[in-house]
């Protein structure tokens, strides 16, 4: 019960398909913990936080396993109560900050709106620490970003108000969800330092989802990698990277670009190794039915 | 200055359209057979009266020279006399305006609240037997035009269920104190809720007739840019936040997928003001389009120039209000 966040045995289907497209999914993440989740795309790291904060496509359900966020399980939950505890203890950093700020909206509102509607403050407050967290993400004119609308900012900025936007309700959660992919490799950089500080600084229980195993050595201190919906390595990063225990890990992180020797790094998985994970996948879920 | 310019810009492009529509139904009415003089005198009348009374209306001038004489005319504010009223031309239109846009904008409220649930009932019960439903409604709002739909209500509401009026603006019996033509307005002003009750039990049919047709376009396209709207990154966000459904939809996803509705209400309502023509035919309405339908019979051609310029004038300015509703509404146009 020491975790912030359970996640057991979680499984999910697609509607009209007989196959899972999580498969019994198990991990657990602790107060100011940083946990990666990595896999290729389509592997269903994405999913999971979706799943925790409530936010599946219609297509998918989850048909078992249970989530527990500081010890109560949000499947067992009434929506409503389940939307409001996940929107006052957990915040998501979404992929696209180009697409994920409401284009009609001022900023300022977009941050503060949640702290009044949903946890009650009063506007001046939320105004306050509007100004506060702008300025903890090194905005250097929060007024000014406070009054301009999401089409004025550029995309590393407008990364920025979300962080902001995400710590601003002080979550035990936060799911960054690929933070970084949407933006140039320069500001790449500084979003992730960024996100780093603030979580450090509000000790948050983070899930970092990602396909870039560079940003998990930078991030991350455990981490999951997911094939075709499945958790085939826990592994904590240093341990990962002096030598991951799967073959499929140890050939995705073969695949990752090196600044020394750019062309051998840039070889395509081995097909060996790819049918060896799909047919351990495909064991599972065979043991699974069984089970079931 | 900035906005200055482009009020100065929207001011003259509307001035072309205006005269546009000025000379195409001047030359176009005079090219159709049909002699409004001959529709005055009775059969049998001399050449001579005849000579006569198309020398005193001036339509023994060449086409151009009574253009010419017609548009100096209106540029003083004359346009002319109705030939088979013989009153003045502008009088007699602005008379007869008030009851038609009174028809018209009770027409689109209409349509807007009914499209406007119908789409957020859609949206909210999306992938549902309502949605289903919603579309099934909306096919046939569609597919019937406002004058089938005139009949359909004259059925229902007029001959199987008496409850409202067909015919005419108002009873007939009642005194009127009105001193403007926008008797709905003017009754609620003077809190004679009976009058305006009146005014209502006849305004529902034709309104309604014209509303439906409305309400399913405006509710088809809201329900599609809506559920577009559902799926975008900061909808999700906002559900993240633990916002309720109906809260996500109103506030998050309403304000940015009202506004090619918008645009779309703004031409239809157009069409909507051309669709009173025929509707206030049939439930006998004093407006407007009445009097445009007795105009053409009649062959009154200063009356019909009269009437398309005014209808010309009213387009325009519901284009323009539509262009400053939609820049108010889109931050990203404001500044552009």
């Amino acid at each position: 019960m020491s975790a912030f966040l359970t996640v057991n045995s979680l499984s999910a289907v697609l509607h009209g398909f007989d196959q899972r497209v999580l498969r019994s999914v198990s991990f657990s993440i602790d107060t100011g913990e940083v946990l990666g989740l990595v896999g290729e795309s389509g592997a269903g790291k994405s999913m999971i936080g979706k799943a925790i904060l409530g936010i599946l496509p219609s297509a998918i359900s989850i048909i078992e396993g249970e989530i527990l966020l500081n010890g109560e399980d949000l499947q067992k939950m009434r929506p409503a109560d389940r939307r409001r505890l996940v929107g006052a203890t957990a915040a998501l950093i979404p992929q696209d900050p180009l697409t994920a700020l409401n284009p009609s909206r001022r900023i300022e509102p977009q941050i503060t709106n949640r702290l009044v509607d949903i946890l009650g403050w009063s506007k001046s407050d939320a105004r306050v620490r509007a100004m506060e967290l702008l300025n903890e993400v090194h905005i250097d004119s929060p007024e000014r970003v406070m009054g301009s609308y999401p089409h004025e900012l550029s995309g590393g900025m407008r990364q920025r108000v979300l962080i902001a936007s995400a710590f601003a309700a002080n979550p035990k959660l936060v799911i960054a969800d690929e933070p970084t992919t949407a933006l140039d490799v320069t500001v790449q950089k500084q979003i992730l330092r960024l996100i780093r500080e603030l979580q450090a600084r509000h000790a948050t229980a983070m899930v970092f989802v990602t396909h870039d195993l560079g940003v998990v050595s930078k991030v991350c201190q455990r981490l999951s990698v997911l094939y075709g919906g499945k958790i085939i390595e826990n592994s904590r990063v240093p341990d990962f990277f002096k030598g991951p225990r799967h073959a499929y890990s140890r050939a995705l992180l073969a695949a990752t670009p090196k600044y020394t020797d750019p062309d051998a790094s840039l070889l395509p998985v081995d097909d060996a190794v790819i049918e060896a994970v799909a047919a351990e996948v495909l064991a599972a879920d065979k043991e699974w039915r069984h089970g079931a | 200055m900035k906005l200055l310019r482009a009020i100065l810009v929207r001011l003259a492009t509307m001035s072309v359209t205006l005269i546009g529509a000025a000379v195409v139904v001047f030359f176009v009415i005079r090219v159709v057979p049909g002699n409004p003089i001959a529709m005055m005198l009775p059969p049998g009348a001399s050449e001579e009266d005849v000579a006569r009374l198309t020398a005193h209306y001036g339509l023994d001038k060449t086409i151009f020279q009574q253009f010419g004489i017609w548009l100096s005319g209106v540029f003083q504010g004359d346009f002319g006399t109705s030939i088979s009223l013989r009153q003045p031309v502008m009088p007699l239109v602005l008379g007869r305006l008030p009851a038609t846009l009174e028809l018209a904008i009770f027409a689109l409220v209409i349509a807007v609240v009914i499209g406007g649930a119908l789409a957020l009932t859609g949206v909210r019960h999306r992938e549902t037997r309502t949605e289903t439903a919603v579309d099934v409604a909306n096919g046939v709002g569609l597919s019937i035009p406002d004058f089938l739909w005139a009949l359909i209500l004259i059925v229902l509401f007029g001959v199987l269920m008496p409850i409202f009026h067909i015919s005419g603006r108002i009873s007939p019996s009642l005194e009127l104190p009105f001193v403007t033509q926008f008797y709905v307005f003017e009754s609620l002003f003077r809190l004679r809720f009976d009058l305006w009750w009146d005014l209502l039990k006849h305004m529902f049919m034709p309104a309604l007739a014209l509303a439906i047709p409305l309400a399913a376009i405006i509710s088809q396209l809201l329900k599609q840019s809506l559920k577009e709207t559902m799926h975008l990154d900061y909808v999700t966000l906002s559900r993240t936040m633990g916002y309720s459904e109906n809260h996500v939809i109103l506030s998050e996803a309403l304000p940015n997928a009202v506004l090619p509705t918008l645009t779309l209400i703004g031409v239809q309502f157009t069409f909507l003001i051309g669709g009173t023509v025929i509707i206030e035919r049939l439930f006998s309405y004093e407006g407007l389009g009445n009097m445009a339908i007795d105009a053409v019979i009649n062959r009154d051609l200063p009356l019909i120039q009269g009437i398309v310029i005014v209808f010309a004038l009213l387009f325009t300015i519901i284009n323009l209000v539509v262009d400053m509703t939609y820049a108010l509404l889109n931050p990203r146009l404001r500044h552009a």
